[in-house]
């Protein structure tokens, strides 16, 4: 067998393949685009990027707090739950305005994830990954059914009262809302700003280390544990935020409603590569495309959002555990 | 080294089992509990096996699973639908309609995986690659390889499908043969038998194929990949009406019959114990939990870990099936929210405060689990769920940070125990520097 | 450039050649080769870091070489699953004690000769057929094997329990009860005071004639390697970068300036050309 004429040939089979994965992803968007009109498409697209805006707030405290502690933080979902409750208190019982009671929210979401931390994770950081685990899941269940008891937040569904009027701008048949808007804005300017404290400044860069090297981080003088209690602070304060935008954009809050949320901005956070900030930006934004184009698109498509949801972190998992942007780790022997 | 002499430790074991069936036997016959009471006891036991088939995954061979609810579900609606066709109207159209489908897709699954066992398609794989590898570059060997595996799996997959239908076929005929002979009085029990093993088979099963990729995983990344499992199946739960009409979806299905007794619940927990004791106690066992204590010296030992993941994973899933047949045909109806995810947690708690790596800890735990839960109820009516769930994982945090070793730790009572050494005079060979210095 | 073997034994039963590690960005180790004939008891020494462990990696299967190929008793070992390169005769113990801690004394070792159980599933559940026998067997080797160690009084302990020194030997035990052709310890002397280390050399050289083994030891204290190697191989910088006897690499002005810096390679080379 001439070894030129069988690489030529291989070479050609790889292309031919390539060329036909194209031209069915092309006719697949095509199909997508025909079915119910180019408006549809592109107002799917621009409500599924909408909602990956929202889970990269949630996904980036994931994301994060894994880098720095090895720790899946399951109770982060409930955290943005709390955020989008404290608003719903702020807004409609205290008639507070938009900005203050997002700011509200961010506050109390924070120290609230800063006692979890103190109190049910610190004393775990030496013991097995599972029992850390084992205890965020626990923190999980009790926050979500805690606050369903009738004296606390009540296990009822709650119509969320949106701080401003809705405002919609028909543009050739899309409808935009002032909300998308102000998701987007916020959201990159609390992007932007973590950004810029990862990136530019001192605490930033004790986080970068302590995420990077713990003792060694202890050597230089680094205070660990409070790196650690600003990092969950940060992540909780962004997830707070999230459940306020999460709750203008759909009007109904109830204490569950931040498991799949939160379960979603996971699956993003790994599809992006765990513990990389960009990645948990990008892979959240894919992530919100797809929840709503599989509502948008599928037939009884909101039946098998969360299904959807689960291959992808399954897929992720068998192809590429460390997501898009991870690195491969090796142990050391 | 001395040993007393003392009672071989199954003796006193077998002596409480007995006793423990007959108090409660005699209990539910003379009424001395009510009919209540009597259907908590079984559910204790079932909650017993399940939690010994977790602990056995996750205390013994330390793969932290949180998808075992899933393969409880399987075996409880997979046995509902093979029983409920023996009813007086079968859902299937006739009585061995669903019986002979699942024992077709098993044995068919199975020869699937053999086909690509015997065909060594894993060596084929790497060949194809290496061969590749060198003419191509790295991206463009990774597509080939792939696209060649994905037809290759595509024609004995269809091959597979194909066998099924044969052997669909061929099992009908066996089981309408066999039913036909079959005393009327014995279609019940038996059918109900084969329900409740092919509820553990179809759970093992999958938990073996679900088991394929995951188990590869590392720690936590399998915990939320079997997560991801048991909310897939939740899910395809709750919209099962939309495949077989008489799952009824998130209604709950209803109509099964009701053939679990406290004789068969506790029957199949002694037998799942002596399952799981023996497979322990010996080289198979000492090969799970090494896997456990040290995964990479267990390679340097010679132990194949994969194998003994996928060992473990399909027993615990045999067992979770079980227990949920039995659970189906406890109380006669299933409801998807009785495998939802806090549900799911049920296990993993008992396993926990009992004791990861304690057969004895677990049964014990699953006991005082079933019993206070139910007690609870009693005592709180009111807003019993509600406190119900936030009770729970107080519980389990205070275990995890307080005693994560849970009740027993690894201790194990009776016949359970792990095995002395027989007494014997070991020669110790005389060798000049070999006792050394004993700090 | 393959290895001068000592002996005229025969071909090598390890055969390395030009065996690379790539990590990423790192290259732990760099074209490296090495022989070791049957029955040797060969030393693979080096300054921290320099890449010795990688290679005991490699050879048992935990990392798959970048470029180079491995053979042992002429059979190629490279990308062969850890397990199976244990069945076909290579034992290791491991620089950072690596036993089972929450199992038994007796335990660690039965697990070393699970491959040869002489049972299968079914027994095992069952009880029948060959499992009692097997079993017993099994177990009373086990003791056995625990007794030329020294270890039988301690056969209950949960191996977590035991003293450093004895945890050493336990985990060179189990190694040897997996049958090997060819040991390879990592480091076995390590945090060992000088009557531990003496003993623990004794015990070396023991195993080495009784069991008719071919040992490959990675050590860091000299005298270790310089009291019972025959034959030893240096590294630096996942590079070869000397071999010989004992005396040899005493000498060796590459090696004293790999361990000891440039100053005191320059001072012995300035000596020794000053006494020719």
């Amino acid at each position: 067998m001439n070894n030129a004429i069988t690489r030529t040939t291989l070479r050609g089979i790889v292309w031919a393949i390539y060329a036909a994965l194209g031209v069915g992803i092309v006719w697949g968007v095509v199909q997508l685009v025909q079915m119910n009109g180019p408006v549809y498409f592109v107002q799917s697209v621009i409500d599924g990027l909408r909602l990956g805006f929202v889970y990269a707030l949630i996904a980036l405290g994931y994301t994060m707090v894994y880098g720095i502690v090895r720790l899946i933080n399951f109770a982060h979902g409930d955290v943005f739950m709390v955020g989008a409750f404290t608003s719903f208190y702020a807004i409609s019982q205290y008639g507070w305005g938009f900005v203050p009671a997002i700011v509200l929210a961010m506050v109390v979401c924070l120290v609230l994830n800063v006692v979890i931390e103190r109190v049910a994770y610190k004393p775990l950081r030496n013991a097995p990954r599972i029992a850390a685990l084992i205890t965020a899941i626990g923190v999980s269940f009790f926050l979500e059914y805690f606050t369903a008891l009738k004296w606390v937040f009540s296990a009822d569904y709650i119509t969320y009262r949106r701080p401003f009027d809705v405002v919609v701008w028909n543009i050739k048949g899309v409808l935009i809302t002032n909300i998308t808007i102000i998701i987007v804005g916020v959201t990159t300017f609390l992007l932007l700003l973590l950004t810029f404290i990862i990136n530019k400044t001192k605490v930033g860069k004790a986080m970068r280390a302590t995420a990077n090297d713990k003792p060694a981080s202890r050597l230089m003088g680094i205070n660990v544990d409070a790196i650690i209690s600003l990092t969950f602070a940060i992540g909780a304060a962004l997830a707070g935020a999230g459940g306020v935008l999460y709750a203008i954009a759909f009007p109904q809050i109830w204490t569950f409603m931040g498991i799949m949320p939160g379960l979603k901005a996971f699956v993003a956070a790994v599809l992006g590569g765990i513990g990389n900030i960009l990645g948990a930006f990008v892979g959240s934004l894919l992530m919100g495309t797809v929840d709503v184009m599989v509502v948008s698109f599928v037939p009884g498509g909101s039946r098998f959002r969360d299904l959807f949801a689960f291959l992808i972190l399954i897929i992720v998992f068998l192809v590429k555990p460390t997501g898009i942007f991870g690195e491969t780790q090796i142990e050391k022997v | 080294m001395k040993r007393r002499f003392s009672i071989p430790t199954w003796i006193p074991t077998l002596i409480f089992a007995a006793l423990v069936y007959l108090a409660v036997q005699y209990a539910s016959d003379n009424e001395v509990i009510s009919r209540y009471w009597y259907q908590v006891i079984q559910f204790a036991a079932i909650t017993a096996i399940s939690a010994l088939g977790l602990n056995l995954i996750y205390g013994f061979n330390g793969q932290f699973s949180l998808g075992h609810v899933g393969f409880y579900a399987i075996g409880a609606y997979g046995s509902a639908l093979i029983t409920k066709d023996f009813g007086r109207v079968p859902w299937s159209g006739d009585r061995i309609g669903a019986l002979s489908w699942i024992l077709a897709a098993q044995m068919g699954i199975v020869l699937t995986l053999a086909l690509f066992r015997i065909l060594h398609i894993g060596d084929l794989r790497k060949k194809m690659r290496s061969a590749l590898s060198a003419m191509l570059r790295p991206h463009e060997c990774n597509v080939i390889c792939t696209v060649a595996t994905l037809i290759i799996a595509a024609i004995i997959l269809a091959a597979g499908y194909y066998a099924t239908i044969g052997l669909h076929w061929a099992a009908y005929r066996v089981l309408d043969a066999f039913f036909a002979v079959l005393p009327e009085t014995l279609i019940s029990p038996v059918s109900f038998v084969l329900a409740v093993l092919n509820g553990g088979t179809m759970a093992a099963l999958v938990a073996y194929l679900v088991g394929l990729p995951l188990l590869r995983l590392g720690s936590d990344y399998f915990g939320i990949a079997t997560l991801g499992f048991a909310i897939m199946m939740y899910t395809a739960l709750q919209n099962s009406d939309l495949v077989i009409a008489t799952m009824k979806g998130a209604r709950g299905m209803v109509g099964i019959p009701p053939l679990t007794t406290w004789g068969g619940a506790f029957g199949a927990l002694v037998i799942c114990v002596i399952i799981m004791r023996n497979l322990i106690r010996s080289s198979l066992g000492r090969a799970v939990i090494s896997v456990r204590e040290d995964e990479i010296a267990a390679r340097a030992m010679g132990i194949d870990v994969a194998q003994q993941k996928a060992l473990a994973f399909s027993f615990g899933g045999f067992f979770a099936g079980v227990a949920g047949a039995l659970f189906a045909h406890l109380y006669g109806f299933l409801h998807p929210s009785s495998f939802s995810m806090i549900k799911g947690f049920d296990p993993l708690i008992i396993i926990v405060f009992g004791g990861l790596g304690s057969m004895t800890g677990t049964i014990m735990a699953s006991v005082g689990f079933a019993l206070l839960i139910e007690g609870l109820r009693v005592v709180l009516p009111q807003g019993f769920e509600d406190w119900r769930f936030v009770i729970y994982p107080i519980l389990l945090l205070l275990v995890m940070l307080l005693r994560p070793a849970g009740l027993l730790g690894t201790r194990e009572w009776g016949w359970l125990r792990q095995p002395l050494p027989p007494d014997r005079d070991i020669p110790v060979p005389q060798r000049a520097g070999s006792q050394g210095e004993e700090a | 450039m393959t290895d001068t073997i000592l002996s005229l034994d025969g071909a090598a039963l390890l055969d390395i050649q030009n065996l690379t590690m790539q990590f990423g960005g790192l290259r732990a180790v760099s074209d490296f080769t090495m022989g070791v004939p049957e029955h040797g008891l060969y030393g693979l020494i080096g300054p921290n870091g320099a890449g010795k462990t990688t290679v005991f990696n490699m050879i048992t299967g935990l990392y798959v070489p970048t470029a180079g190929a491995i053979a042992f008793d002429e059979r190629q070992l490279n990308g062969m699953p850890p397990h199976q390169i244990t069945q076909l005769g290579i034992a290791r113990t491991f620089q950072n004690i690596r036993l089972f801690r929450d199992l038994t004394v007796l335990d660690n070792v039965r697990i070393a000769y699970h491959q040869h159980a002489g049972y299968g599933l079914v027994e095992a559940i069952t009880r029948l057929g060959r499992f009692r026998r097997q079993e017993r067997l099994l177990t009373e080797r086990a003791q056995d094997f625990l007794a030329v160690f020294g270890l039988h009084d301690r056969q209950l302990e949960q191996a977590k329990n035991l003293p450093y020194g004895e945890q050493r030997r336990l985990e060179i035990a189990r190694a040897l009860a997996a049958q090997p052709r060819l040991l390879l310890l990592d480091e076995p002397a390590a945090g060992m005071n000088p009557n531990e280390t003496e003993t623990l050399m004794q015990l070396i050289r023991f195993i080495h004639d009784e069991f008719d083994l071919t040992i490959l030891l990675i050590e860091h204290q000299m005298r270790v390697v310089m009291g019972i190697c025959e034959w030893i191989t240096v590294m630096d910088f996942g590079q070869v970068i000397a071999r010989g006897t004992a005396d040899d690499i005493q000498r060796n002005v590459a090696v004293i300036e790999a361990y000891l810096g440039k100053q005191f390679g320059k001072e012995l080379a300035a000596d020794a050309a000053a006494s020719r």
